[in-house]
């Protein structure tokens, strides 16, 4: 085969890596070049550099050291078995691209994975190294995500935390079971376990910063997961409570949910259909009701039929729809708990209700000012001049809050 | 009315001057005309006060106390006067004159004055974001000590470009750089920031060499499975569009996604692994046994010879075992025990039968190359790959070893069995670890060779590999139950 020029690669390594959702750049510290006088910052609320027309944000050059692999994970296009072709970025190669990128402003850092190669510790050894070269070498202040090998030597794990932001690794699927269905060479506990050193790294290296500025950093921005939708059997129900595990036990920063879309050369015992994005966007609303909301993963999911989300309405209308004895909620009385429970309203929003109400009782008009729409929101509050009376009740609420039908396509020809 | 005229439309510090000369006055908002000076729009001193003093005399003289603004209050309005909204100036003062009897008036986000002024600093805001994302740098070359320069043009909706500055020194402090935009440039030596008058587009280069990278990533880490340009739309209007490089492809990436989705979902449906009989159908023979088989194969003379070792190797197990393993060639060890897989590759053969709880009885052992090739290197024997002659010619054999035996599952270890099998050069990796319908109602089971296993340099990956292997044994081993 002739030897693939440095764009030839980065396509075929850029495409490997897309089915990777996260491309945050935020929740790190700030960090700026001015005084080592190299290159990068970041400002802790992360940049989306572009948009693909899939409507994701392209923050970070994301991409795969290689997508030759030892592994034969069945919803992965570069495992095995796979069809793909494959290539391989060598740590200066990718160093470079990394450098002349961010100095054009094309992206806020590097999010750099890789398939496994040769072994665990080899890959996630290189890995590292790429992050060092950045870190030392060219005085890199920009973002760097890694992806971590849970295969790999815990004292490699900790070597790629002192250079980049984020770790993460991938559980890729809710359960134990469906792991070994279907990432053979992958182990649920492992990566759990892995997860929970990696968490206490995190929290042990900023109570020493905590103590003195000197102490090193480790990940900073946390670490964080993703878990595929839509290729086993599990429900929503089994998703989320996963996730709230997640959360709580291992102290994860976010959960991505990334439905799963057709991949070239799929394997054979997997659905091969459009991805079920309405089902990610609902699970992205409930992950946000457990972390920002208030509610609990047995309150959502109460009245999911058969374990998954309404996809008509989003989780939080659906709650309120089952629970209308809760409402309609005074805007001028009712305490935040209650406000954050009021669909169409949400946390800065709530915020700007409290304030407001502070200099005087709202009325709708004023309830307009502080948030984008009132129209979800009506039937469930009520405000000085105004009370929803019988719409409540009505039969017909669910139908009104149900999304609207599907649009044209503004490409559509 | 009283008019007062701004030295330029980023003059922050003149607004300012005159709002507390105004309020010391106890002059209404209505009764203030704001402008910016026609004379001095091309001025970018924005924030030189000498400019602004002539103008001030005509206010009248005060009349109350200094006025007390908040510090908080101060900064959101200066942030909302970078809008291009003409009316900006005077929102600012009606806020700051109401502020004079209700101090805490910035704190209500549902006044209408507060409301509006959000409304003109979230787009400043939006504006100085989309700057930090959107500028896209082409170099123009680099010092004799490697420092390179930059230079990039970029179109802000507000007068954002001097606020700006900062940010990308910061963030590109080891680089020279220079912004331009149609009001005002900026630039960066490593020593100063430096700002100057606008440009225009022409004024800077249309290209550079790692463009081309950067549109094919674009390109690439785009997925038409999931198109969402409405999405795109909201976070990246098209009015930023003319100058991205990458959003040329936009519209080709949009019309092509769909097609290329079910491109992929039609391949799959498709893609099931066909084994079509490529051998001319064995010729009726007459062996009913192996024994006779093997004693008219020894007997043959026309076999391959150059670099062979003259030893025959037959297959060994029972003659009705309902599993059969097809490997390549017998190595030194089998060559001379004149037994297939007994050398290292048999040991780890045997191990992982054990570890797959394949019943090793059960099981009929052969290689599709039944004589050992080798060349010599003083006194040892290494192994020489078979070529597809040799296995061509021991073809025909193994398929009559296959009639007599006729098992329910075919193991094929590794290529030169695969090719033996279906007369075909397939690639392990894809095809393994499946059941293959083979002739006479047989499956066929494609995996890799032991010996493949005992050459992989690394202990992690030696052991996921075998893992994966006994994996196959166990499939092969399931098919058998079913």
């Amino acid at each position: 085969m002739a030897k693939l020029d440095r764009l030839q690669k980065l396509t075929i390594l850029a495409d490997a890596a897309k089915y990777d959702a996260s491309c945050a750049s935020s929740g790190s510290i700030k960090r700026n070049s001015k005084s080592s006088g190299g290159i990068g910052s970041t400002t802790g609320m992360g940049i989306c550099h572009s948009y693909a027309p899939d409507g994701q944000c392209i923050s970070l050059l994301k991409i795969l050291l290689t997508n030759v692999c030892m592994f034969d994970c069945h919803y992965c296009i570069n495992r095995s078995s796979s069809d793909v072709r494959r290539a391989a970025f060598t740590v200066d190669e990718v160093v470079d691209l990394t450098m002349d990128f961010y100095k054009r402003n094309y992206i806020e850092g590097l999010f750099l994975s890789s398939g496994i190669i040769r072994s665990p510790d080899y890959t996630m050894e290189m890995l590292v190294q790429v992050a060092k070269k950045l870190r030392i070498e060219h005085k890199f202040g920009g973002y760097i995500h890694l992806k971590t090998i849970p295969e790999a030597d815990p004292a490699l794990l900790a070597d790629a935390g002192l250079y980049a932001d984020r770790l993460s690794i991938n559980i890729e699927l809710p359960s134990d079971a469906a792991i070994a269905e279907f990432a053979p060479e992958k182990s649920g506990p492992l990566i759990r376990k892995t997860m929970a050193d990696l968490s206490g790294r995190i929290t042990e290296a900023k109570v020493e910063r905590r103590k003195s500025r000197k102490a090193p950093l480790f990940a900073p921005g946390g670490h964080s997961t993703q878990m595929i939708v839509g290729a086993d059997a599990s429900d929503d129900a089994a998703i989320l409570q996963t996730s709230a595990k997640l959360y709580t036990g291992v102290g994860l920063k976010r959960v991505y949910y990334s439905a799963f879309s057709p991949i070239p050369d799929a394997s054979k015992r997997l659905p091969l259909a459009a991805p079920p994005l309405m089902r990610e966007h609902r699970l992205y609303q409930a992950d946000w009701m457990l972390r920002f909301y208030g509610f609990s993963v047995g309150e959502i999911i109460a009245n999911a039929q058969g374990g998954l989300l309404d996809l008509d309405v989003d989780p939080k209308m659906a709650w309120a729809l089952m629970n209308r004895q809760s409402f309609p909620v005074d805007l001028n009385r009712a305490p935040r708990e209650m406000l954050l429970r009021v669909p169409g309203l949400g946390t800065k929003g709530v915020g700007a209700v409290v304030r407001a109400r502070r200099f005087g009782r709202l009325r709708l008009a004023d309830v307009e000012r502080l948030c984008r729409s009132t129209r979800k929101m009506r039937p469930w509050i009520i405000a000085e001049d105004w009370h929803p009376g019988a719409r409540l009740d009505s039969d017909m609420l669910r139908a009104q809050m149900a999304r609207p039908a599907k649009q044209m396509d503004l490409f559509a020809a | 009315m009283i008019r007062i005229a701004l030295a330029a439309e980023t003059d922050i510090a003149g607004w300012r001057d005159a709002a507390r000369g105004l309020l010391r006055a106890q002059i209404a908002p209505a009764d203030v005309d704001w402008q910016v000076g026609r004379d001095s729009l091309f001025d970018h001193a924005g924030d030189d006060r000498s400019s602004v003093g002539g103008r001030a005399n005509d206010i009248p003289p005060p009349r109350g106390p200094q006025p007390v603004i908040s510090k908080e209050l101060l900064r959101q309005i200066e942030t909302a006067l970078l809008h291009s909204d003409p009316e900006r100036f005077a929102l600012g003062y009606r806020i700051v004159y109401r502020a004079q009897s209700e101090p805490k008036i910035f704190l209500n986000p549902a006044d209408p004055d507060m409301h509006r002024l959000r409304g003109l600093s979230k787009s400043i805001r939006r504006d100085i974001h989309k700057m930090h994302a959107f500028v896209r740098f082409r170099k123009i070359g680099s010092d004799e000590n490697g420092r390179e320069s930059f230079v990039a043009w970029f179109e802000p909706e507000h007068h954002i470009t001097l606020a700006v500055a900062p940010f990308f020194r910061n963030r590109f402090t080891g680089m020279n750089w220079l912004i331009v935009t149609p009001e005002a440039s900026i630039a960066w030596d490593g020593q100063t920031l430096a700002t100057g008058p606008g440009g225009a587009k022409s004024d800077v280069p249309q290209e550079d060499a790692v463009e081309a990278e950067w549109k094919a990533y674009y390109g690439a880490i785009f997925n038409p499975a999931r198109l969402k340009t409405k999405a795109m739309l909201a976070e990246m209007p098209a009015k930023y569009w003319k100058n991205l490089p990458e959003a040329a492809l936009i519209p080709g990436l949009t019309r092509e996604a769909e097609t290329r989705m079910n491109a992929m979902i039609d391949k799959e449906q498709t893609a099931a692994i066909a084994i079509k009989d490529v051998m001319a159908p064995a010729q009726a023979h007459g062996f009913t046994d192996l024994d006779s088989l093997y004693k008219a194969l020894s007997a043959a003379t026309d076999y391959p010879q150059e670099d062979f070792s003259p030893t025959l190797v037959p297959g060994e197990g029972p003659g009705d075992a309902p599993m059969m393993f097809v490997g390549e060639q017998p190595g030194d060890q089998e060559d001379q025990a004149g037994r297939p897989f007994v050398g290292p590759a048999g040991q780890l053969l045997d191990r992982a039968l054990a570890a797959a709880s394949v019943n090793r009885d059960q099981a009929y052992v052969t290689n599709a190359v039944k004589r050992f090739k080798f060349v010599q290197r003083g006194k040892r024997r290494i192994h020489s790959k078979p070529s597809n002659q040799d296995v061509e010619y021991y073809r025909w054999w193994l398929e009559q070893e296959r009639q007599i035996v006729q098992p329910q599952v075919i193991v094929a270890l590794g290529a030169t069995a695969v090719r033996a099998l279906t007369g075909k050069s397939l690639t392990i990796s894809r095809n393994r670890s499946q059941l293959i319908d083979y002739r006479d109602g047989a499956k066929l089971l494609i995996t890799v060779h032991p010996s493949y296993l005992l050459r992989l340099p690394d202990g992690a990956g030696q052991k996921v590999e075998y893992e994966k292997f006994l994996r196959d044994l166990a499939m092969a081993q399931s098919a058998l139950a079913a």
